[in-house]
C-alpha cells in the first residue's frame, strides 16, 4: 500500500460507505425515541444507502442494470416520502404530537 | 417484446386512472360507482388472465404461467369481495369516498405485478405499489386517532421492510452480476457462484418480504394494524395481499434461489415454527375479535409456510392450496366481523358476540363454521389445508415441523372454540344491527366452500398441483 496520493477508492469502499449508512437508518429507527420525522429520515438514508451499493456494484460490473434500479428507487422513495408525511399529518392532527413515545394507543 | 404477458395489468391499470377521472369530475358521491366499477374491472381483469399465454416478455421482467395464474385468480377474488365488503359498512361510517376503490385497485395491480415479476427491478414497483396503497387504506378513516396511528405504524415498518427487502437485492445483484431471475438461477448453478455475499442477499431479501407476510420475528405490526384499520380495510389485508405475498416468497425461493436451498430451509423453518407458536399462544389471551384475527392469521401464514420450507413439489402444492382455502374462510369470518355493529357503532370485542346464537342464528352459524374450518376441524375446509402441508412435511422427514403443527393447532382450537363458546352459551347481549344483504352474501358463499369443499376437492387440488408443476418446471 502507497502513501494517501495513490491510493485509489474502490469497490469495497463504496460498499462499506453503504453499509455504515443502512446501520445508521436501521438504528435511527429503533433507537430514536424522540419523534416520528427523525423515522422519515432514516428510512431515507436506508435507500440512500441502497442506492449507494447499487451504483457501485453497477460501475463495477460495468452494467447499466443497477443505475436503472437506483432510478426507480429514487423515484418511489418520492412518492413514499410524500404519502409518509401526508400519514403523519393526518397522525398529528389527531393527536396533537409526533413523539415517538406516544404512538401507543394500540396495545394488547 | 410481447406486450400480450402484461395485458391483465395494463388494462387494471387504465381503469383504474379511468375510474380515478370518473370519481373526480360528477358533482354527487361516486362510492357506489367508483366500487362497482373497480369490481367490474377486477372481473374483466380476471378474465384477461385466463387468457394470456405463458412465457417471458418485456427483456425477462415478467413472466406469465400456471403459477401466476392461480395465484392472480386468488388475489382477484380475494380483492373484489373486499371492496364489495366495504360499501356498506364505509357509507355508514362516512368513509363512502371514491378514492377508496381506486386505491385498493391499485394495490391489486401491485399484488398482479409482484405476481409476475420475474426480475427483482419488477418485484420492488409491484411491493410498492401494493405497499403505498395499502398505507393509505389503513389511514383511512382519517378523523379516527387508531386509524391514523395503524396508518403511521404500517407506513414506518413496511418503509423499513422495503429498505431491507432493497439492501438485499443489492448486494443479490452486485454478487450475481444481474437482477434477473433466470439469470440469477444460471449464477447459481456454478458452485463457484455461491458466494457469501449471495447467501446475506438472500437473508436481507427473506427478512424483507417476511415483513410482507407478517411471520415471526416481523410480525409486530401486524395485530395494531389489524387493530386500527377500519373493518373493510382489515379484511382486506388479511386476504389477497397476504396470498400475494406468500406467491412473491414462493417464487423467489423456488425459482432463483433453489440452489441455495440448504440456506433459506433453515430460515423458513424458524420463521414457520416460531409464527405457528406465537400465533396460537399470543392469541389465547386477546379481547378483541381483530387482534385475535391478527394472531390468527400469522399463525395461518406459519402453516402455509411449512409447505414451503419443507421445500418439495408437496409442500408447494399443500402451500397452494392452503392459500386457497385460507383466502375463502377468512373472508367469510370477517364478514361477519364488518357485520359486528350495534346501534349504529362498528364494535369488535369479543363479548359483543355473547348471545349472537339466540339473536341472529344465521350469522352465529356461519362464523361457527369459519370458527371450526380455522380451527382445523374435519371436514371443513382448513382441515384439509393443514392435512396436505401436514402430510408434505411428514414426507419429507420433517417431523418437528408437523408435530409443532399439530399442537399449535391445538392450542388454537382453543380461542376459536371460545369465540363459539361465547356466541352459544354466553348471556345474550342486545342485538347485533341488522346486516346488508351483500355481507349476507358474501358469509354464505365462503360458507358453503367452506363445508362443502370435502365433496369436491379435485378441481382445486388439480389446479394447484398445476400451478405448482408450472413453477418448479
Amino acid at each position: 500500500m502507497g502513501g494517501i496520493t495513490d491510493m485509489t477508492i474502490g469497490l469495497s469502499h463504496f460498499l462499506t460507505v453503504a453499509a455504515i449508512l443502512f446501520v445508521l437508518g436501521i438504528f435511527g429507527i429503533f433507537l430514536n425515541r424522540k419523534n416520528v420525522i427523525v423515522i422519515l429520515m432514516s428510512v431515507e438514508l436506508i435507500l440512500l444507502s441502497v442506492n449507494l451499493n447499487l451504483v457501485a456494484f453497477s460501475a463495477h460490473l460495468n452494467d447499466l442494470a443497477g443505475q436503472v434500479f437506483t432510478m426507480f428507487i429514487l423515484t418511489v422513495a418520492a412518492a413514499e416520502a410524500a404519502i409518509g408525511l401526508a400519514i403523519l399529518v393526518v397522525y398529528f392532527r389527531n393527536r396533537g404530537s409526533i413523539e415517538v413515545e406516544d404512538i401507543s394507543t394500540l396495545k394488547g | 417484446m410481447n406486450w400480450m404477458l402484461a395485458l391483465p395489468e395494463i388494462v387494471l391499470a387504465c381503469a383504474g386512472l379511468a375510474i380515478l377521472m370518473i370519481g373526480v369530475l360528477p358533482r354527487q358521491n361516486m362510492f357506489f360507482g367508483c366500487t362497482m366499477a373497480s369490481i367490474g374491472a377486477l372481473v374483466v381483469t380476471a378474465a384477461l388472465v385466463l387468457t394470456v399465454p405463458d412465457g417471458t416478455g418485456f427483456a425477462g421482467q415478467v413472466i406469465s404461467d400456471g403459477f401466476a395464474r392461480f395465484m392472480k385468480l386468488l388475489v382477484l377474488l380475494g380483492a373484489a369481495i373486499g371492496m364489495l365488503m366495504a360499501l356498506d359498512f364505509n357509507t355508514r361510517e362516512g368513509l363512502d369516498r371514491f378514492e377508496y376503490p381506486v386505491l385498493l385497485l391499485f394495490a391489486t395491480l401491485g399484488m398482479l405485478i409482484m405476481l409476475s415479476a420475474n426480475d427483482f427491478m419488477t418485484v420492488y414497483i409491484g411491493l410498492e405499489l401494493l405497499s403505498l396503497s395499502l398505507y393509505v387504506v389503513a389511514a383511512f378513516h382519517r378523523d379516527n386517532e387508531q386509524s391514523a396511528e395503524a396508518g403511521l405504524k404500517y407506513f414506518v415498518l413496511g418503509a423499513l421492510a422495503s429498505g431491507l427487502f432493497l439492501y438485499g437485492a443489492s448486494l443479490v445483484y452486485g454478487f450475481a452480476g444481474t437482477t434477473s431471475f433466470e439469470r440469477i438461477a444460471l449464477a447459481l448453478l456454478d458452485p463457484a457462484g455461491r458466494s457469501q455475499g449471495l447467501t446475506v442477499g438472500l437473508i436481507f431479501i427473506l427478512a424483507g418480504l417476511a415483513f410482507k407476510v407478517s411471520a415471526v420475528p416481523f410480525h409486530m405490526w401486524t395485530p395494531d394494524v389489524y387493530e386500527g384499520a377500519p373493518t373493510p380495510v382489515t379484511a382486506f389485508f388479511a386476504a389477497a395481499p397476504k396470498v400475494a405475498a406468500i406467491a412473491l416468497l414462493t417464487r423467489v425461493l423456488a425459482g432463483p434461489f433453489a440452489d441455495l436451498a440448504a440456506q433459506w430451509q433453515q430460515v423458513i423453518i424458524l420463521v414457520s415454527l416460531a409464527s405457528m407458536v406465537l400465533g396460537a399462544l399470543a392469541a389465547v389471551g386477546q379481547r378483541d375479535i381483530k387482534r385475535l384475527m391478527a394472531y390468527s392469521s400469522i399463525g395461518h401464514v406459519g402453516y402455509a409456510l411449512m409447505g414451503l420450507a419443507v421445500a418439495s413439489d408437496e409442500g408447494l402444492h399443500g402451500l397452494a392450496v392452503y392459500m386457497a382455502i385460507y383466502l375463502a374462510m377468512n373472508l367469510g369470518a370477517f364478514a361477519v366481523l364488518i357485520a359486528m355493529r350495534r346501534q349504529g357503532k362498528a364494535v369488535s370485542r369479543i363479548e359483543d358476540l355473547a348471545g349472537l346464537g339466540k339473536t341472529d342464528p344465521a350469522m352465529a352459524m356461519w362464523m361457527t363454521i369459519f370458527m371450526f374450518s380455522m380451527a382445523g376441524i374435519p371436514p371443513l375446509a382448513g382441515f384439509f389445508g393443514k392435512l396436505y402441508v401436514f402430510l408434505a412435511a411428514v414426507q419429507g422427514g420433517f417431523w418437528t415441523l408437523a408435530v409443532v403443527g399439530v399442537l399449535t393447532s391445538v392450542i388454537s382450537a382453543f380461542y376459536y372454540l371460545r369465540v363459539v363458546k361465547v356466541m352459544y352459551f354466553d348471556e345474550v347481549q342486545a342485538p347485533l344491527d341488522a346486516r346488508p344483504q351483500t355481507l349476507t352474501m358474501v358469509m354464505a358463499i365462503s360458507g358453503i366452500f367452506t363445508t362443502l369443499f370435502f365433496l369436491m376437492p379435485a378441481p382445486l387440488v388439480r389446479a394447484a398441483q398445476e400451478a405448482v408443476s408450472a413453477l418448479l418446471g
